[in-house]
């Protein structure tokens, strides 16, 4: 069975960020004992307090044989003053080394989040100048409107101009006809009246012209020749 | 209820029957009272920026005390005393 309806967090702290560690462990006195023994023997007792409980203790384990002194008891004293003398030395030089290594990682962490952040703030910057050409579209589309509407313009122009030339083509087409037309009707009306006057010369009529003009010549011979 | 809310330190000397009767002797209970006693210990002695020896020799001494009361019956005997 499911126990929905428990509270799966009972503490408002388990989000992020994870609340940092605490800069010191609990107080620890000799490298083994709590300081809360010391503090809660300190009332009754005072600062020694602990101390003798402890030497009698001590005493005590010895005397009863609860604690028996054989060989390995000569090796725990040889290897603890070894370890002791060990972590007296060189505990610092260890702690360094150890904080330093701390350091890096936590220098390498930010150093991964200032360049997360300052490229963001480039592709921010980035995205403003879009921001900013996109709106020059406009000039551009107003450009190419204009052209558009120049083209559209041109076109129109030409067709006029074709259409002004077709109709003059055909209009001087049909004065063309007119005056040929009329030109055809003169000339036939010329044909036909010579040739009716030419006919009504009768040959009479030719003869008395002929004479006319004979009689008209020698006088007028006369009249030259006086005249030279 | 409150009491076995609160930690054992807190708890009064009288009140400890009633305390151990409120506890939770399953199997799941006993891992999680340990689970609970490590997590404590491990983030007030180990789990820190600057820790120090502290934290391990603790823990080293206890398992000294530890396999010391395991082995007392067969240090004390006499002819272990005698061999060595």
């Amino acid at each position: 069975v499911l126990h929905a309806t428990r509270q799966l967090h009972t503490t408002q702290q388990r989000l992020a960020p994870l609340p940092p560690l605490p800069e010191k462990g609990g107080e620890v006195r000799h490298g083994l004992i709590p300081e809360e023994f010391f503090q809660f023997l300190y009332p009754k007792t005072g600062v020694t307090g602990p101390y003798v409980f402890g030497t009698g203790l001590l005493l005590y384990l010895l005397s009863k044989e609860i604690y028996v002194v054989n060989h390995e008891t000569v090796a725990a004293i040889c290897i603890l003053s070894v370890i002791i003398y060990g972590v007296k030395k060189y505990g610092s030089a260890v702690a360094d080394f150890a904080d330093k290594l701390n350091e890096e990682k936590v220098a390498a962490a930010l150093a991964v989040k200032n360049e997360a952040i300052n490229s963001l703030e480039t592709a921010i910057e980035e995205e403003k100048k879009e921001q900013w050409r996109a709106e020059g579209c406009s000039y551009l589309f107003d450009a190419k409107r204009n052209n558009v509407a120049m083209l559209l313009e041109t076109n129109y122009r030409e067709r006029l101009l074709t259409v002004y030339n077709e109709v003059k083509k055909r209009l001087d087409y049909q004065v063309a006809m007119q005056n040929l037309k009329r030109q055809k009707e003169q000339d036939h009306m010329i044909q036909w009246v010579e040739k009716s006057v030419v006919q009504s010369i009768t040959p009479q009529q030719q003869k008395e012209s002929i004479a006319k003009c004979i009689l008209d010549l020698k006088a007028l011979s006369k009249s030259a020749q006086a005249a030279v | 209820g409150p009491l076995s809310a609160q930690p054992l330190m807190d708890v009064k000397l009288g009140e400890l029957p009633a305390w151990l009767i409120t506890c939770n002797f399953s199997l799941q209970g006993m891992l999680g009272g340990v689970q609970k006693a490590w997590s404590s210990y491990y983030n007030k002695y180990i789990n820190v920026k600057r820790g120090g020896p502290a934290g391990i020799s603790m823990l080293l001494a206890g398992y000294c005390l530890l396999s010391y009361g395991w082995n007392y019956q067969h240090i004390s005997k006499i002819s272990f005393l005698v061999s060595v």
